[in-house]
């Protein structure tokens, strides 16, 4: 799997370009949310709104009212904890077009808890009229803010920075609402075979799983791997039936709590749409989290693969 | 705009705005008495202010909104139903293209909701007959204002927001190079908020001198008195500390009033302080201040009904008078 640089930099570039109302608000992070280049290019949309997220948010809000498409940029834990209610109550209960990045979701951040955003989307998605995306690779990276332009709305981004994995190479691009499936590194467009596991995945934890993926396939798991980054809306076809149809149990793999995220909202799902399968929450436990390495956090949360592969052998024993 | 300046009814701007403003605490009493309460206090500190800004402070065309209450479902969406929108009173059109030339409007103090309906009354946008909705189940008239509600632009219930929506669209207008000024309407106890302080040192970094708040200092708060809860002294000195204009001026006199805007402010955003009184106009609250939210009980229910036949000497009619 090829890793990437830049993607976002890049992204943000060539959005600008076809978007001249789009004007960019930095929090004082800008070299830590890939900024820079667009600093460079663009210093007239560009502005310094200090280590004051409240007011960034608001103040996008009053230049969204005039036209301008404003994409606030800074770590997602001082989005959605420091300035909720300004997401609340000055962008989404107007509905104004506002994208906000969020960076350094869950565990890819190695400063610790105070910049871990592990209950984001569980806060975010009780949010009326909020949508909220959440990359999994250098392809949605790169489709992510046109995607968010299309929304007639406030749009949250979990973004990824630095190394980014092309998974999506090739194929599609994002499309807000759509799940991919992955078949070996590859999408296609229906399963052949029902699976035993369906694995719903999403952020980072979808690379964490491919290799997972194709070492329980040769040893005969039959296993769907849908990477879901549409996480409000949620439900979309090709996930409802790979969640249908999975005959031992279904594993949700996150990189959030799994309070509130991908593994709540596919547990909502299964209940409202009456599929009765076992249903196995992999993502950070309800718990604070300590700093480190991405692998050291993985593995110390039980999120790594041994922890993947461990769930899903248990839904096969439980299912045979 | 000048106060002195006669009009064709032989009255000052500064003479019609005093009488709009004892109209709109004749209103907020008759609003108390039916419903059981009211923002009375705010109406007595913010009544000139409010019915300045409508009537010559600031430049905002006019009202562009129907003329009597409005039914809301459950979700007032004002996205979705621009026409709901309680900006179109201030001049704002439904497709959300303000005039360049014209001044905008935010109302922060969200709790000056049946002083800015009377006021609209007062400056001939609303029909007198929309006050009687106030406050009523499935109308737009709410007792505490968002974005759906007359001569509100946001949703500011949440306080220290608007002002950051507002130094946002002033520094849009800089953007696109349009001459309004965008003024806010902020009360002091709304300053203990962190969001304000934020967003005047950035105003004053941008250099947004077309930012003009007018604060209604009238010295009261949820709990008590600003000085007992949270003092706000020296507020001038603060405002010029994080690089700002201000001018103190009497909350209660138009003519003050109107004459502020144009204080001198070059490349600063300016602050408007207003002094006032939270039972002016009101002798019977003198003895209630400070009080966020007057409840009529037997004990005050006579004063208040007294207090009515003494306004309605004092107010005439001013429907129609505005600018």
């Amino acid at each position: 799997m090829r890793q990437e640089t830049a993607a976002f930099s890049s992204a943000l570039l060539a959005f600008a370009e076809a978007h001249p109302e789009v004007v960019t608000l930095s929090a004082d992070l800008g070299d830590s949310c890939e900024l820079i280049g667009f600093r460079t290019r663009y210093p007239e949309r560009y502005f310094h709104m200090g280590i004051a997220e409240q007011n960034m948010v608001s103040w996008a809000a009053g230049l969204a009212r005039e036209g301008f498409r404003p994409v606030v940029c800074t770590f997602g834990v001082f989005l959605y904890r420091r300035a909720l209610d300004q997401i609340e109550m000055s962008l989404a209960s107007s509905r104004l077009p506002v994208i906000l990045v969020g960076f350094v979701p869950g565990l890819t951040t190695s400063r610790g808890r105070t910049h871990q955003a592990i209950n984001d989307v569980g806060v975010l998605r009780t949010i009326p009229k909020l949508t909220i995306i959440d990359c999994g690779d250098a392809t949605e990276v790169a489709g992510a803010l046109e995607a968010a332009y299309a929304v007639d709305g406030p749009v949250y981004i979990r973004m990824l920075r630095g190394c980014v994995p092309r998974i999506f190479d090739g194929v599609a691009p994002f499309e807000l609402g759509r799940s991919r499936e992955l078949d070996g590194g590859l999408e296609r467009g229906v399963s052949e075979q029902e699976p035993q596991v369906t694995l719903v995945s999403s952020s980072i934890c979808t690379a964490e799983a491919l290799p997972v993926v194709a070492k329980l396939r040769a040893e005969g798991v039959r296993i769907r791997h849908i990477h879901v980054s549409t996480l409000k809306p949620f439900g979309d076809a090709l996930l409802l039936d790979a969640l249908a149809n999975a005959e031992c149990g279904i594993v949700t793999y996150e990189n959030h709590s799994v309070v509130g995220g991908l593994g709540s909202a596919t547990a909502e799902l299964l209940l409202e749409r009456g599929i009765a399968k076992p249903l196995i929450r992999l993502g950070i436990p309800d718990t604070y989290a300590q700093s480190g390495s991405l692998p050291y956090l993985l593995s110390t949360y039980g999120m790594d693969a041994a922890a993947l592969e461990d769930s899903i052998h248990d839904l096969v024993a439980r299912g045979s | 705009m000048q106060g002195q300046d006669k009009t064709t009814q032989g009255r000052t701007a500064g003479e019609r705005i005093r009488a709009a403003a004892a109209a709109v605490r004749k209103a907020n009493v008759e609003i108390a008495l039916r419903l059981g309460g009211a923002y009375l206090t705010q109406a007595c500190s913010g009544a000139e202010i409010v019915c300045a800004l409508y009537m010559g402070m600031a430049d905002l065309g006019p009202s562009l909104g129907p003329r009597n209450a409005q039914p809301v479902g459950s979700d007032p969406d004002t996205a979705a139903d621009p026409q709901l929108r309680g900006s179109l009173y201030n001049g704002v059109p439904a497709d959300g293209g303000a005039s360049p030339e014209r001044d905008r409007l935010f109302i922060s103090a969200c709790h000056y909701a049946t002083t800015v309906y009377a006021a609209l009354v007062e400056a001939g946008r609303l029909d007198a007959g929309a006050l009687e909705h106030v406050g009523e189940d499935g109308y737009n008239l709410d007792i505490v204002a968002a974005e759906h509600s007359p001569g509100y632009e946001t949703a500011s219930g949440s306080l220290g927001q608007t002002v950051s929506i507002a130094a946002g669209v002033a520094h849009a207008y800089k953007l696109k190079g349009w001459p309004g000024r965008v003024f806010c309407l902020l009360t002091d106890g709304e300053l203990n908020e962190g969001q304000d302080w934020e967003c005047f040192q950035l105003a004053a970094k941008m250099g947004l001198d077309n930012l003009i708040v007018v604060v209604d200092v009238n010295h009261q708060q949820g709990e008590g008195w600003t000085y007992d809860i949270l003092p706000l002294d020296p507020l001038g000195a603060r405002f010029e500390s994080f690089g700002w204009d201000r001018v103190w001026v009497d909350g209660h006199d138009p003519d003050q009033l109107l004459r502020a805007p144009g204080v001198e402010h070059a490349g600063k955003p300016l602050a408007i302080l207003c002094e006032t009184d939270p039972a002016h106009g009101i002798p019977a609250l003198e003895e209630l201040v400070p009080d966020h939210f007057v409840d009529v009980c037997d004990g005050n229910r006579s004063l208040l009904e007294a207090a009515l036949a003494d306004l309605d000497a004092r107010s005439g009619s001013t429907v129609g008078g505005g600018a």
